[in-house]
C-alpha cells in the first residue's frame, strides 16, 4: 500500500462521520429550503411543492425577518464590543499585581458562564422588574424614573444585551487571562526601563501581544452573538412588539412552532451566508491590524 | 480501532435493549397490555391517581402516564408523529385537534362513541363537543373544559355605584369608566395582558361573522363584527382603562388584584383556586366571577379545554377506548375536578358535586352553555398569534384599527395559501 493511500484509510472513519452527520443534513436542509415543506406535507408527501427560491424571496419580503435581522445585528454590533471590553477589563484587573482576592473574583466572574441560563434569567427578570426590581430602585436613588426594561420595546434589547454580556463575559475573560499570563515579563521590564507609563505599557505591550487572542475572541463572540436565541426565548418570548425576536428565534418559531421546515431552512442558510461574510471581513480586517 | 468501536457499540445496544426490557417495555409472556398515555401539566401529575383505579378494575391493562410540560407539548406531539412514536392516547388541547386530524395522526372515534353507553354526547356542553368534530367526524372526547370569563372586584364595582356585573358591552363600558375615575393611587379598570390573544379573540367570537370565511380559506377580520370587537378592545387602552402591559410585567396578578390595581380580569377556571388561595382573607367576599358580557346582552366565550384522543398508529385501541370511557364517567370526572380543579365537560358531572354549590363556578356553568369553537383549521394557532402581534401593535398606537384589520387579513390569507391550494386540488381531483 502506498503511503498516500494509508493516509486516506486512517482519516476515512472520521470523514465518513462528518459526511453522515454534517454534510448530509446540510445538503438535506438545502434541499428542504427549496420546498414548502409544512404540516400538510407531513400528512401526505404529495402535498409537497418545489418552490425553488420562493422561500428566500418570500423571506426577503417578510417584515418580521428584517426586523429579526435588525435586532440580531443590533445585538451583535452593541453586544460584541461591549462583551470584549468588559471581559478584557475584568481580565486586566484580575491580572494586575495589586488585585487582592483574585481567586474569589475569578470564580465570581466566571460563575455566570457555567450557571444554567434559565436559572439566571429568572433572577434577572426580578432585577429588571419595572416596579420592584433592584436596578430601577438603584436608578431611583439618582433620580431616574423607573424604566420598563422588558416591557418597553425601546429598552428590551438593551436589557437583553446587558444580561447577555454579564452572562458571557466570564468566558472571554478566562481566555484573555491565559493570554495575559503568557506575555513575557521581560517586555514589561524593558518598557519600564525605557520609561513607559502604565497606559503606554497597555498600549504598546499588552494590546499588541493580545492581538491574536483578540482575533480569536472576537470571531468566537460574534459567531455566538449571531445565534442569539435562549435569552429572548426565556425572558421575553421575542416581545414586546417583537423587539427581541432574533433571526434564530424567528427560525425556531418558523420551524418548530409552525413546522414550516422549508422556510426555516431558508432562514438558516441566509443566516449562514451572513455570518460567513461577516467572519471573512472580520478575520481579514483583524489580520491586517494584528500583523506587525 | 473501528472493529473495537463497533463491538462496543453492539454491546451498548444490547445493554440498552436489556434496560428497556426491564424498565418500560411490556413483557410478552405476562399478557399484560401497557397503554402509553401522555398528559400535560397539572393533569399529568394527578391523573395517575385515577389510572390506578382503572388498572384495579381492568386486570391486564397497565397505564403508563407520561407527563409533558404544556410549553413543549405541541412540539413534542408533532415530533412524535413525525418520528412514528405516538402514544396510544393523549390529552390534547382541543384547538390542536383540527391540526392533528388533518395530519391523519388521530383515530376517528364516532363508531366507538355512538356505541358507548358511557360516553353520552347529549350530556356534554354542545360547544365543547363540537370542537372535536372535524368535517363531520369525531376525533376526541372532551376531558375538561376551559373557558374565560370575568373575575371582578365586587367592592370596587359597588364603590363605583354598581351592584351587578355587566351584561352587555354598553354597561361594561360605563363601569370601566366609573372605576377608572375612582379616587386613590394609580389604578386601571381591567387587566388585558398584551401577550395573550384570548381577550381580543373572545370579543371577536362574540360577533355574528366568522373569523375566517369560505371554509377557512380567507381571513375575515375586515368584517364589521371583528372591526367592532377590535374597536372596543383598543378603546380600553386609549382611554387608559387597561395598562399597556404584558403578563410578565405584572409580577403577581393576585397581589395586584388585591391591591385594586385593576378591577376586572378576563381569565379561566384555574384561577378560582388561585384566587381563593392567594388573596388575603379580608378580600374573600369581595371578588366574584361573571359570564362575559356581549355586544348586546350575555356574550359568548371560547370553547377551550382538553380532549382525550386516540392515535391512529396505536395497536391497543380497544384498551385505550376503555380508558377514555372510564375517564369520561361523571363520578370519575368529579374526582378529577377535586384533584385538578379542571371543570368537567358533562352537565351530569356538575350536578351532585361540590362544583354545583360553588358560587364562583356558577358563572362558568352558565357560560359553558354559550361557548364557541375557534376556526377549525390547522393554521389557526398561527393566525391567533398574528392576531396577538397585530393587536399589540395597535394597542401601542403603531397601527390604526383600520390598518390593523387589513394587516390581519393579509397575514391570515398568506398563512392560508397552502390550505387554499390543497382544497382546490382536492376539489379538482
Amino acid at each position: 500500500m502506498k503511503a498516500a493511500h494509508a493516509g486516506w484509510v486512517f482519516v476515512s472513519p472520521a470523514l465518513f462521520m462528518i459526511a453522515v452527520f454534517f454534510l448530509l443534513p446540510v445538503l438535506a436542509a438545502l434541499g428542504l429550503s427549496l420546498t414548502d415543506f409544512d404540516i400538510y406535507a407531513l400528512a401526505r408527501l404529495d402535498n409537497l411543492r418545489f418552490v425553488g427560491g420562493g422561500n428566500y424571496l418570500r423571506l426577503l419580503q417578510t417584515p418580521l425577518f428584517w426586523k429579526a435581522l435588525g435586532n440580531t445585528l443590533f445585538f451583535v454590533i452593541v453586544g460584541v464590543p461591549l462583551s470584549i471590553v468588559a471581559s478584557l477589563a475584568a481580565a486586566l484587573l484580575l491580572h494586575s499585581a495589586v488585585a487582592r482576592g483574585k481567586a474569589i473574583f475569578r470564580t465570581a466572574l466566571f460563575a455566570p458562564v457555567v450557571t444554567t441560563l434559565v436559572a439566571v434569567a429568572v433572577i434577572w427578570n426580578y432585577l429588571l422588574h419595572t416596579r420592584y426590581g433592584l436596578i430601577n430602585e438603584v436608578l431611583g436613588w439618582v433620580g431616574i424614573s423607573p424604566i420598563d426594561w422588558l416591557g418597553d420595546p425601546r429598552w428590551s434589547m438593551p436589557a437583553i444585551i446587558l444580561f447577555a454580556v454579564w452572562k458571557n463575559a466570564g468566558f472571554n475573560m478566562v481566555i484573555f487571562l491565559a493570554a495575559l499570563q503568557s506575555i513575557p515579563e521581560e517586555l514589561y521590564e524593558a518598557s519600564r526601563i525605557e520609561g513607559a507609563t502604565a497606559l503606554q505599557q497597555l498600549r504598546f505591550v499588552t494590546l499588541p501581544s493580545l492581538a491574536p487572542t483578540m482575533v480569536l475572541v472576537s470571531i468566537l463572540t460574534m459567531a455566538g452573538y449571531f445565534q442569539l436565541f435562549a435569552e429572548p426565548y426565556v425572558m421575553t418570548q421575542g416581545g414586546p412588539l417583537q423587539s427581541t425576536t432574533s433571526v434564530l428565534y424567528f427560525m425556531y418559531e418558523e420551524g418548530f412552532k409552525w413546522w414550516n421546515l422549508g422556510s426555516a431552512s431558508a432562514v438558516a442558510f441566509l443566516l449562514f451566508l451572513l455570518m460567513f461574510a461577516v467572519t471573512l471581513l472580520q478575520s481579514f480586517a483583524l489580520r491586517r491590524w494584528s500583523e506587525p | 480501532m473501528t472493529l473495537a468501536g463497533a463491538e462496543q457499540a453492539v454491546r451498548c445496544l444490547s445493554i440498552a435493549a436489556l434496560v428497556c426490557g426491564l424498565a418500560s417495555c411490556a413483557r410478552p409472556d405476562s399478557g399484560e397490555i401497557v397503554l402509553e398515555f401522555w398528559a400535560m401539566g397539572r393533569e399529568g401529575e394527578v391523573v395517575a391517581e385515577l389510572t390506578r383505579d382503572f388498572e384495579a378494575r381492568h386486570r391486564g391493562i397497565r397505564v403508563n402516564v407520561q407527563q409533558l410540560p404544556w410549553q413543549g407539548a405541541h412540539e413534542k406531539l408533532l415530533t412524535a408523529f413525525v418520528g412514528d412514536a405516538t402514544p396510544d392516547l393523549a390529552q390534547m388541547g382541543n384547538t390542536w385537534v383540527p391540526e392533528f386530524a388533518t395530519l391523519g395522526a388521530l383515530a376517528p372515534l364516532e363508531p366507538l362513541a355512538s356505541a358507548s353507553a358511557l360516553v353520552e354526547q347529549g350530556d356534554y356542553f354542545p360547544g365543547i363537543w363540537d370542537t372535536n368534530v372535524i368535517d363531520g367526524r369525531l376525533f376526541g372526547v372532551p376531558w375538561y373544559v376551559d373557558t374565560r370569563l370575568l373575575f371582578y372586584r365586587r367592592d370596587l364595582l359597588a364603590q363605583a355605584g354598581f351592584s351587578q356585573p355587566p351584561r352587555s358591552w354598553e354597561e361594561w363600558r360605563r363601569m370601566l369608566v366609573a372605576i377608572k375615575r375612582l379616587p386613590g393611587a394609580e389604578h386601571y379598570s381591567i387587566l388585558v395582558p398584551l401577550n395573550e390573544f384570548e381577550p381580543l379573540l373572545l370579543l371577536g367570537l362574540q360577533q355574528d361573522e366568522p373569523l375566517l370565511r369560505e371554509g377557512g380559506r380567507w381571513g375575515n377580520f375586515r368584517s364589521p363584527g371583528f372591526r367592532r370587537a377590535l374597536g372596543f378592545y383598543l378603546e380600553l387602552f386609549e382611554q387608559e382603562l387597561a395598562p399597556r402591559a404584558t403578563n410578565t410585567q405584572i409580577a403577581n396578578v393576585w397581589n395586584e388584584f388585591a391591591r385594586g390595581y385593576f378591577a376586572f380580569y378576563i381569565t379561566g377556571p384555574w384561577n378560582i383556586g388561585e384566587f381563593k388561595r392567594r388573596l388575603p382573607p379580608e378580600l374573600a367576599g369581595s371578588w366574584m366571577t361573571a359570564p362575559l358580557p356581549g355586544p348586546s346582552g350575555p356574550g359568548l366565550s371560547n370553547a377551550g379545554g382538553s380532549s382525550l384522543v386516540m392515535f391512529a398508529n396505536s395497536s391497543r385501541k380497544e384498551a385505550a377506548w376503555k380508558l377514555i370511557e372510564y375517564l369520561s364517567q361523571p363520578e370519575v370526572q368529579r374526582r378529577f375536578y377535586a384533584l385538578s380543579g379542571d371543570l368537567p365537560p358533562r352537565r351530569s358531572s356538575w350536578e351532585g358535586s361540590e362544583l354545583g354549590g360553588d358560587v364562583y363556578a356558577a358563572a362558568f356553568r352558565e357560560q359553558l352553555e354559550r361557548v364557541e369553537p375557534t376556526p377549525k383549521v390547522p393554521e389557526w394557532e398561527r393566525i391567533a398569534t398574528e392576531l396577538r402581534v397585530v393587536a399589540e401593535q395597535a394597542a401601542h398606537g403603531a397601527l390604526t384599527a383600520d390598518a390593523a384589520v387589513s394587516e390581519l387579513d393579509a397575514r391570515a390569507d398568506r398563512i392560508l395559501e397552502k390550505r387554499r391550494w390543497i382544497l382546490a386540488r382536492e376539489a379538482g381531483e
